[in-house]
């Protein structure tokens, strides 16, 4: 542990140093943490004088009328997120496991290029292909549409982990079961896929999580409504639509149910990340035990 | 263009066309205008009251917006402050009809804190600020027109449409009438290219933007100012009479032409003691062969409605001038011409 | 261990029964259709741009017009308001989110790291449009009044902080923009500090090296390819924000070098104008908006992941 003689005579001065800047790194972490507590702060203190029965479950009313609520939005972010979901699962999971089993070659490696490119890809453009696909030539809006540009941008992310999910099913688990004269098919879906549910689920929470609040795409496919809609077929309103618009206009009733609105995405939010977090701790242990 | 909208695989199309079912209300969806959105926001919840079993889904995206999308035929009927020129009933292909269905004017709204007092503005002062040619509130041009008002030294934040607005065409085709220099330079259109300012989009975002920044000024339907209860300012007429936005001068304002049609609409700079020189009608798109006969006959019940005295006496109320009688009866006339 | 026991599997795992074939031929099937979806969206951005690109040609890069009333259309405005608030928020960004992974990585207690991190992680997650909507009615509003006339006192003398401060604008856009991107590069910046071997810092300490000096004179420089991966994969997801940037940026298509005036980006003309654009001309230049926004975000993603594979391997980015 010999030290130069250069070093020992500015040991002081360099221990200030280190303490200064570990600090400055500390402060920097902090006041990254604490702008996320400044916005949420606000935003629950704006948003929770909105939020009551009425808003959760009513319409919006016309410009003027006071009250009303975001009932329609609220049960048009289920529908299209559960549309997206039934959409983002199957293809996002097949081609994970194609990942998974042929996992070298040219096509798997373009198709991971392209699966993280799409993950850079913004939503704007996502929504531009949405429109071009299932909103022009159909000739209307519908939730549809919203759905399937949200399905795009939950892809990259279930695609990713459903590869890595199953790649870190141990080997033995997959091996026993082939050795007990399983097809692959059988092994992948009875054995595999179990074992790599909890991860796979985490990241459909996540993905769920990262489009919910996602709007630019929904301007030129959900479109909106100011009615109940459950026809996925038709225009749909949707909460984050709605906090945009509200969030845009001039009349003060509408701006605080921009603040109510933007609460219940960032709750929505906060639930399933922490949800996701308590199933990645699950799936952890089911890989450790 | 066409062709990029129609190529995808018809695949997707019914796959999605297949699987919903169909809704048993029928749902009529309109997009455009954000000028006539008050309006049309209350009256159809006021005829969704009355028929319980027909629903209208109206979009306020802008002028422009509801042009484009009742050509893709991705809404039922189209809403604009300006009608459909050559062009764009070109770009539709099948006929349209285009029927007035409410009169509104666009007031000059300013925030201004501190000043009480009604700011008054002539024509000409109107048209240098939006040129950007006067960039404070106490800028002489001002000052003179208001004198013992206390004007601030504040910058003058020009807002203007981001989107294609009729109500941009309406207040540019009334810059152009008055300002030369405007004409010339600019010209007349739904989305001009602004000398200076911010963007903000539709009426809802004009009226938002100028409510939160001091100093701003924009162009907003009389209806946004009165609910929200901003400052609007004075206009000095053609006739050198210092009138606001109400419904009053408004109809004045239309009073001065009494025959509209889609090709002969501007009531801008009307003449008239008591005219408001920024006033226009606004207008429904609909096609005269609408491709769904079912819809077609909800579509045309509730125009109908619309147009008619049921449906016009909802204007005042949300501060939209009612039709005048005769073009009330050229609207019918031409809503007759629909198929239903 | 994953490459030896993909091979290992390789050996044990043969398609051969007719339900493993039918199986691999479904599974191979999902995966082409994901891939004609992505080509589709590139086929399908490059074909709506087409009359776009044949009409204006390379110069709707470097034009400025946006001018739908006579059909004249160029770039130049909105790329140049989507790079400098894209650069403003690395600039914001990157020290903070730096430090905060250094911190995060070697300093910090397990038991502060990890609600911290989940924190900052969080902090990705808020949906834009609530980051648009405390944009617009707080850091503005704060800009017009307090943050923007200090600015402009200290260095209104400059081209960059002179004009009207509107509140909105290319600062504000930059700044909300910042907010949103510091979880990206602290969460992969940490991710790679912590990547660095320990024999590393080990040695470092072992000659003598402060804990702070081995942050920053031997981790982060061996960590910096990575690191500034993560800046370049931060400016990415930047250029592309569209709602919370449409809701601060001005929406005006102009090039100013005030970083107070207001300005337009790439994504929020889209987001502005496409459902209005009623000419064939208009709609495919916003197309092509929408094209150039796609192939840079591919390119810089491209870059991003090279740089961070590079320190960190290959696994989850």
């Amino acid at each position: 542990m010999a030290l130069s003689e250069f070093s020992r005579r500015g040991l002081g001065r360099r221990r200030v140093t280190g303490a200064l800047g570990v600090t400055l790194a500390l402060l920097c972490a902090l006041l990254a943490a604490a702008t996320l507590l400044v916005i949420l702060g606000y935003v629950m203190v704006q948003g929770i004088g909105a939020i009551n029965w009425e808003f959760l479950t009513q319409l919006p009313h016309p410009v003027g009328v006071p009250g009303g609520g975001v009932g329609n939005g609220i049960l048009g972010t289920f529908i299209i997120l559960a549309i997206a979901t039934a959409m983002a699962v199957p293809i996002g999971l097949l081609t994970g496991i194609y990942l998974s089993l042929f996992g070298r070659g040219l096509l798997p490696e373009a198709l991971r290029f392209m699966s993280d490119v799409l993950s850079g890809v913004p939503s704007i453009a996502i929504g531009l292909f949405a429109y071009a696909v299932l909103v022009a030539p159909l000739k209307h809006f519908s939730a549809f549409s919203a759905s399937f540009a949200f399905a795009m941008l939950m892809l990259p992310l279930l695609v990713r982990t459903s590869e890595q999910a199953i790649r870190s099913v141990p080997q033995t688990v997959r091996e026993g079961a082939l050795a007990l004269g399983m097809s692959n098919f059988r092994a992948t879906v009875g054995i595999v896929l179990p074992t790599a549910r909890p991860a796979i689920i985490t990241a459909l929470l996540l993905a769920i999580a990262r489009v919910i609040g996602e709007t630019a795409p929904l301007l030129f496919t959900a479109f909106g409504t100011q009615f109940w809609e459950t026809n996925p077929n038709n225009p749909m309103a949707v909460l984050a639509l709605q906090v945009f618009n509200y969030a845009i206009s001039p009349y003060a009733n509408w701006q605080s149910q921009a603040w109510g609105g933007a609460l219940l995405l960032v709750a929505a939010v906060c639930v399933l990340s922490l949800g996701a977090r308590l199933m990645l701790r699950r799936a952890m242990h089911g890989l450790e035990g | 263009m066409k062709s990029w909208l129609s190529r995808w695989p018809a695949v997707l199309a019914l796959a999605a066309a297949t699987i919903m079912p169909a809704a048993a209300a029928t749902q009529l969806t309109g997009a455009g205008s954000t000028f006539d959105y008050p309006f049309f926001s209350k009256a159809f919840y006021v005829y969704n009251q009355k028929n319980p079993d027909v629903t209208v889904n109206y979009q306020s995206i802008g002028s422009g917006g509801g042009i484009k999308q009742f050509s893709a035929r991705t809404v039922d009927f189209g809403a604009t402050d300006v009608p459909m020129n050559a062009e764009e009933l070109a770009g539709a292909k099948d006929p349209v009809l285009q029927i007035p269905v409410t009169l509104g004017g666009a007031a000059i709204a300013y925030n201004l804190p501190g000043v009480n007092a009604t700011v008054k503005l002539t024509r000409q002062a109107v048209a240098d600020i939006f040129l950007g040619k006067i960039t404070k509130w106490n800028d002489p041009q001002i000052a003179k027109l208001n004198k013992g008002v206390s004007l601030p030294d504040t910058s003058i934040v020009v807002v203007h449409r981001s989107d294609g607005s009729g109500t941009s065409y309406i207040f540019t085709d009334f810059l152009s009438h008055v300002s030369p220099e405007w004409k010339s330079k600019i010209g007349t259109g739904k989305s001009p290219p602004w000398p200076t300012g911010l963007g903000a989009k539709g009426t809802e975002g004009v009226a938002g933007e100028v409510r939160s920044t001091p100093g701003a000024i924009g162009y907003v339907e009389m209806a946004y100012v009165v609910e929200n209860k901003m400052s609007a300012a004075l206009l000095q007429n053609k006739a050198g009479k210092w009138v606001d936005c109400n419904p009053d001068t408004v109809a004045a304002a239309a009073a001065s032409k009494p025959e509209v049609s889609a090709s002969n609409f501007s009531i801008v700079d009307a003449s008239g003691a008591n005219s408001y020189p920024i006033s226009g009608y606004s207008w429904v798109v609909v096609y005269k062969k609408p491709s769904d006969a079912g819809r077609a006959k909800s579509l045309y019940a509730v125009l109908s409605w619309l147009i008619g005295p049921d449906g016009q006496g909802n204007a005042k109320s949300v501060d939209y001038v009612p039709l005048p009688r005769n073009v009330q009866e050229t609207a019918a006339a031409t809503l007759r011409q629909m198929q239903h | 261990m994953t490459t030896d026991a993909g091979s290992r599997f390789r050996r044990v795992a043969r398609f051969v029964s007719p339900v493993d074939r039918g199986f691999a031929a479904v599974v191979y099937g999902g995966s082409i259709l994901f891939a004609l979806l992505i080509l589709g969206l590139f086929v399908e951005l490059l074909l709506g741009s087409w009359p776009s690109i044949v009409k204006f040609g390379p110069g709707f890069v470097f034009s400025s017009a946006w001018d739908p009333l006579n059909s004249k259309f160029g770039a130049l405005p909105m790329i140049y308001g989507t790079l400098v608030t894209s650069l403003i928020a690395i600039a914001l960004a990157g020290f903070i989110g730096i430090m905060s992974a250094v911190f995060l990585a070697d300093f910090a207690p397990r038991w502060l790291a990890t609600p911290l991190s989940f924190l900052i992680e969080l902090l990705a997650a808020v949906p834009s449009v609530v980051y648009g909507l405390w944009g617009l009615f707080v850091l503005a509003p704060f800009m017009r009044t307090t943050a923007g006339p200090i600015l402009q006192k200290l260095l209104g003398w400059t081209p960059f902080f002179s004009g009207t401060i509107y509140g909105v604008g290319l600062l504000t856009g930059g700044a909300i923009l910042a907010l949103m991107i510091v979880p990206t590069v602290t969460a992969i910046s940490r991710d790679v500090v912590a990547a660095i071997p320990r024999d590393l810092r080990e040695a470092s300490m072992a000659l003598g090296a402060t804990k702070w000096e081995t942050a920053t004179r031997v981790v982060l420089p061996a960590a910096r390819v990575g690191i500034f991966g993560a800046c370049v994969l931060a400016l990415g997801r930047a250029l592309g924000e569209t709602i919370a940037v449409t809701m601060v940026i001005g929406n005006r298509p102009e090039i100013s070098a005030s970083l107070f005036a207001p300005s337009y980006t790439l994504a929020s003309v889209i987001a502005n104008e496409f459902t209005e654009a009623t000419t064939g001309i208009y709609i495919s230049a916003l197309i092509e908006l929408g094209l150039i926004l796609f192939l840079v975000s591919i390119v810089v993603n491209a870059l991003a992941r090279v740089m961070i594979w590079s320190v960190r391997g290959s696994e989850r980015v």
